[in-house]
């Protein structure tokens, strides 16, 4: 049997994906993995996907989004209130239903915070659409910092601006959450991260995946094809949005206190740096740069404050390198050669 | 009617610094097509290096001014020599996060140098203030020299790109690249030059931003930065007069928003504002409408 190309590439993901987490567990189980890197696990996790859900934006859609980390404090939050009142209001023991149906509020919320952005985002092309999902982001970490949530007896009470709630507080407007049932495991990241791949994968490889695309490369063209432009567009944005939500979800349940200012722009284009490092477009190289761009602050721990600074030299490095006529050539050059006619995994990605 | 003039004034204050800001954004993005983020580091850059010279060589003020034109201008021109140039071919997304790699780099040096210790930034050019309507309304001499100082870099640009010979090799730049180099124009250095004036810019806006709120620490940059880049597309992204329109108006609804809306939602309120110009008019307030060519 000879399988597609496509199809020799998601498993190589897939089976890339599963090994390292055997390889993890394995670390765990024998006691070889450094309290650091243990505490990394989960927001690995996330960063994954929030990496590949970005990427279905940014590399497969082609729309420049500022704003992700938006998504992902919607989920946090959601899915903090929804943990709570299920443990509040029925007294649910099992944490794995739990965080699932937290998991799953997120996910619903950023979805509908999605559709209510892109309707108006969507419409712009470019810069000004980056621009404007920057704006939502800020909007929405600013509108979180005056949100009060708490639970009185079985019910959920909101406010806005006014943090005198009767019952127990979940959510304290600019201090965020505090005391959060910390249910989150390394074990449902893992199912996530293949839960979402799974997602933008088929989508990428089914026909609405194609028409998404085809906008990409060319609007008028795909329009002049009888594409639906709004609705495909929207499809990738609201996907990838409920994909930030869940991780999102996970995020906010791994630590015991949260706030808003943790979803603020520099988290957003944290995201975006993987995207873009593991290369637009390929959801492998996003998985791979999410990984090692969050353990290498860790591995720079030797270079105590500087750690930060080499970080931004490799960043502009790293750029500079993959992306300049000369250097690439360079490189080009060290590289083994390869046989005519069959192209590097990279470029066939990427192209 | 007295409060609201004077958040107007403040706005209008607070605006101009946006305005100068957002001048250093316009220029560069309308001539090398992409989004400087770094922009706002070098304003923190600029004000560290007027407070140091102040501080520990005990320059007056006007000087440390200068000092710091003169460190910025210097930065600008390297950042974009070592970091922006080799990528000129590139994709506009990989000088972004280029871009983004020399903010953290920034950021970080300053760190380092200066510690996360916020400094007090002196107030030196507080020599007076009116008063107006028996004291109610206080303008105080920093508002009056921001809005001045606004007035006249504006003027000064509008008449250095529009009658001088390199002002003119600027706007062929931005409409043409290929166009103007083959009509003998020196792109990259008309480039260098648009940085080293955003640059510039940055650093007496540093100045301007931290005689009025004078906390000084290495991330002091990045949210006026991100203020004056929304107002930059606010007017029009590319566009002087834009840049202008765009930073005052960001700045009188930021003001007028904390003081009667809710000081939590100001900055929401800002980004809302711009949302709404945007979907009515796509390319900003005087941005020029782009046709599609099929």
């Amino acid at each position: 049997m000879k399988l597609k190309k496509n199809t020799i590439n998601n498993l190589i993901t897939y089976i890339m994906v599963i090994a390292a987490f055997l390889l993890c567990q394995w670390m765990l189980a024998s006691g070889k993995m450094t309290r650091s890197l243990k505490g990394q696990l989960i927001p690995i996790c996330v960063y994954i996907v929030m990496a590949v859900s970005l990427n279905l934006v940014v590399g497969i859609s082609g729309e420049l989004s500022l704003g992700h980390a938006g998504f992902m404090s919607v989920g946090a939050f959601s899915g903090i209130v929804m943990s709570a009142w299920l443990a509040g209001a029925f007294q649910m023991e099992n944490e794995i239903v739990r965080l699932l149906l937290a998991m799953a509020c997120g996910g619903v919320f950023a979805g509908i915070a999605g559709v209510l952005i892109g309707i108006p985002v969507l419409r712009l092309r470019g810069d000004y659409l980056a621009i404007v999902t920057l704006a939502f982001g800020e909007i929405i970490r600013n509108i979180m910092n005056c949100l009060y949530f708490s639970l009185d007896g079985s019910r959920i009470r909101i406010s806005f601006n006014n943090p005198n709630l009767p019952g127990t507080i979940l959510i304290n407007g600019p201090a965020g959450a505090a005391g959060v049932d910390k249910i989150s495991t390394f074990g449902m990241g893992f199912a996530l991260i293949l839960f979402s791949l799974f997602v933008v994968l088929n989508l990428v490889n089914s026909r609405s995946g194609r028409a998404i695309m085809a906008i990409r490369d060319n609007r008028i063209a795909a329009e002049a094809m009888g594409i639906n432009v709004t609705k495909y567009k929207m499809m990738a944005f609201v996907t990838s949005a409920v994909l930030a939500g869940m991780a999102g979800a996970l995020y906010g349940l791994n630590f015991s206190t949260i706030t808003a200012s943790k979803f603020k722009f520099d988290t957003s284009i944290l995201v975006l740096v993987f995207v873009v490092l593991g290369g637009i477009g390929n959801i492998r190289g996003s998985i791979i740069a999410a990984t090692l761009l969050t353990i290498l602050p860790e591995l720079l721990r030797a270079f105590n404050d500087y750690r930060m600074l080499v970080y931004a030299i490799v960043l502009i490095l790293v750029m500079l390198m993959t992306n300049n006529p000369t250097m690439r050539a360079f490189f080009e050059r060290l590289r083994p050669k390869r046989s005519k006619g069959e192209p590097t995994a990279k470029e066939g990605e990427s192209a | 009617m007295v409060s609201f003039l004077r958040f107007f004034i403040n706005g209008i204050s607070l605006g101009s610094v946006y305005a100068i800001i957002a001048l250093g954004y316009t220029m560069v993005y309308g001539i090398a097509k992409m989004l400087n983020f770094a922009h706002g580091d070098v304003i923190m850059v600029g004000a560290y290096v007027s407070f140091c010279a102040m501080q520990y060589l005990q320059l007056p003020p006007a000087l440390s001014v200068l000092c710091a034109m003169v460190v910025c201008t210097v930065l600008g021109v390297i950042i974009e020599g070592l970091a922006y140039r080799p990528l000129r071919q590139a994709a506009s997304l990989a000088v972004l996060i280029t871009a983004i790699g020399v903010s953290y780099f920034l950021q970080n040096m300053a760190l380092l140098i200066w510690s996360s210790n916020p400094k007090v930034y002196p107030s030196v050019f507080s020599v007076g203030a009116i008063r107006l309507f028996d004291g109610e309304l206080l303008i105080t001499s920093e508002t009056l020299l921001t809005i001045f100082a606004n007035i006249v870099i504006m003027i000064a640009l509008t008449l250095f790109t529009g009658r001088t010979k390199v002002g003119k090799a600027m706007r062929a730049v931005s409409e043409d690249k290929g166009a103007a180099e083959l009509m003998g124009i020196n792109v990259n250095r008309t480039i260098s030059l648009t940085f080293a004036i955003g640059s510039a810019l940055a650093a007496i806006a540093g100045v301007l931003l931290c005689s009025a709120y004078p906390t000084l620490q290495p991330t002091t940059g990045s949210m006026p930065g991100i203020k004056a880049f929304t107002a930059a597309v606010f007017g029009g992204i590319g566009s002087i007069p834009g840049a202008m329109i765009g930073g005052l108006l960001l700045g009188v609804i930021e003001i007028l928003g904390k003081a009667y809306v809710s000081t939590e939602l100001g900055d929401a309120l800002v980004f809302a504002v711009l949302i709404i110009v945007l979907l009515f008019k796509p390319s900003g307030l005087l941005g020029k409408p782009v046709h599609e060519k099929v």
